[in-house]
């Protein structure tokens, strides 16, 4: 093999290992840091027994179909995230469109969550026509 | 190639022996502008306040006596910096947990919604002892007042979000009640740097 050619195939190689490397939901992360991680964290650990956590929490992975409503108007009310209650509202997250908002949770998933969980801005629309305009209040009871 | 192999190696080696920090102590500072009246110097000191804490005890500077404390100012609802100042501040409480001699701390700057039983929960889903961090409500006036011996802001301010403006930063006052030092309560290096001036402080006295 000529030298060029070869120098050819390595620059290929470390081209394509640096796009792989790349984070998918970039802008995701971008939104998710301007928008949620002041009180989530940037790691998505939340604050003690204040803030729960989103990295490793049961509730995103198991109620997926929750989270658009839940941040485009607000929470209030116990919510229990890995067996701890917490008891804070949250505010609703105004300024995200529906691209926005499926970024955000996309890279939520992905990062956190079940990395299979994909929201495509058509469903983030359809969930959340079908959900009250006011905060999420989950049904205590219903939880367990 | 021998040579040039030397002088990299010595211009790593100069780089290490210069460019690593030391951990050595530095007396701290006294902050603030010194008054010189004759021979003596005056410093800043924090003047008296008289606050309520979760539990309804009254916190005065009396409260202090004999101990360095750490302040911040927030407010429960705060959408900002405040939820991160705050887990930087419980970093620093875990570290010093064991440590009678410092306490902390924590003034609301909203009033109105952050009342005793309020502030009550919010130490309790914090998790932190209530005779080490104190977390205090008052007259508005006074707070915003005493905010400014502490180098901080905190105001009312309808435009910013959440309605109140404030510094995120952490603040130490030693036994004298003099400012000794300050971080940047959302910049986790900063508080790095922050934990080991307060670890020199005590060690020193
Ligand atoms: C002002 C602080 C704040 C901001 C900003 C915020 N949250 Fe929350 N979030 C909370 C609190 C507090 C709760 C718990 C609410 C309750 O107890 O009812 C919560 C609950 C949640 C939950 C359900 C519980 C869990 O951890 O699984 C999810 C999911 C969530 N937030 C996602 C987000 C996303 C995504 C954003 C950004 C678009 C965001 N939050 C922005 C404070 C905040």
């Amino acid at each position: 093999m000529s030298r060029k050619r070869c120098a050819w195939i390595i620059l290929f190689l470390v081209g394509a290992a640096l796009i792989g490397c790349q984070l998918p939901y970039e802008q995701g992360r971008e939104l998710y840091v301007s928008a949620c991680a002041n009180c989530h964290m940037e790691d998505g650990s939340g604050l003690a027994e204040l803030i729960p956590p989103l990295n490793g929490s049961d509730l995103v992975r198991r109620n997926p179909d929750l989270l658009p409503c839940l941040v485009r108007y607000g929470m209030e009310g116990p919510v229990t995230v890995n067996g701890i209650t917490y008891n804070e509202a949250m505010a609703p997250v105004t300024g995200l469109n529906d691209v926005e908002l499926a970024n955000i949770l996309n890279y939520i998933q992905y990062q956190w969550g079940d990395p299979d969980r994909f929201y495509s801005p058509d469903e983030i629309r359809r969930i959340l026509k079908g959900c009250d305009s006011r905060p999420v209040i989950l049904d205590f009871s219903a939880e367990e | 190639m021998k040579g040039y192999l030397f002088i990299l190696t010595s211009l790593w080696f100069l780089y290490l022996v210069s460019c690593t920090p030391t951990d050595q102590c530095q007396t701290l500072p006294i902050l603030g502008n010194q008054d010189i009246q004759g021979t003596d110097t005056l410093y800043p000191e924090i003047p008296d306040f008289n606050f309520m804490n979760q539990d309804s005890q009254e916190i005065t500077l009396a409260t202090f006596d004999n101990q360095f404390y750490v302040v911040d100012f927030f407010f429960i609802s705060c959408p900002t910096i405040c939820p991160k100042v705050k887990k930087q501040m419980l970093r620093v409480y875990h570290h010093f947990e064991k440590e009678p001699r410092l306490v902390f701390l924590s003034h609301t700057i909203d009033v109105r919604h952050d009342t005793i039983p309020r502030l009550k929960s919010y130490a309790e889903g914090l998790q932190v002892d209530t005779d080490k961090w104190h977390f205090v409500t008052g007259s508005e006036e006074e707070i915003y007042q005493i905010a400014g011996h502490y180098f901080s802001v905190a105001r009312k301010d309808e435009s910013s979000p959440g309605g109140f403006d404030h510094s995120g930063r952490l603040i130490l006052v030693d036994e004298k009640k003099h400012v000794r030092s300050f971080c940047d309560g959302t910049d986790p290096e900063s508080v790095d740097q922050f934990i080991k001036d307060i670890q020199c402080l005590l060690d020193e006295s």
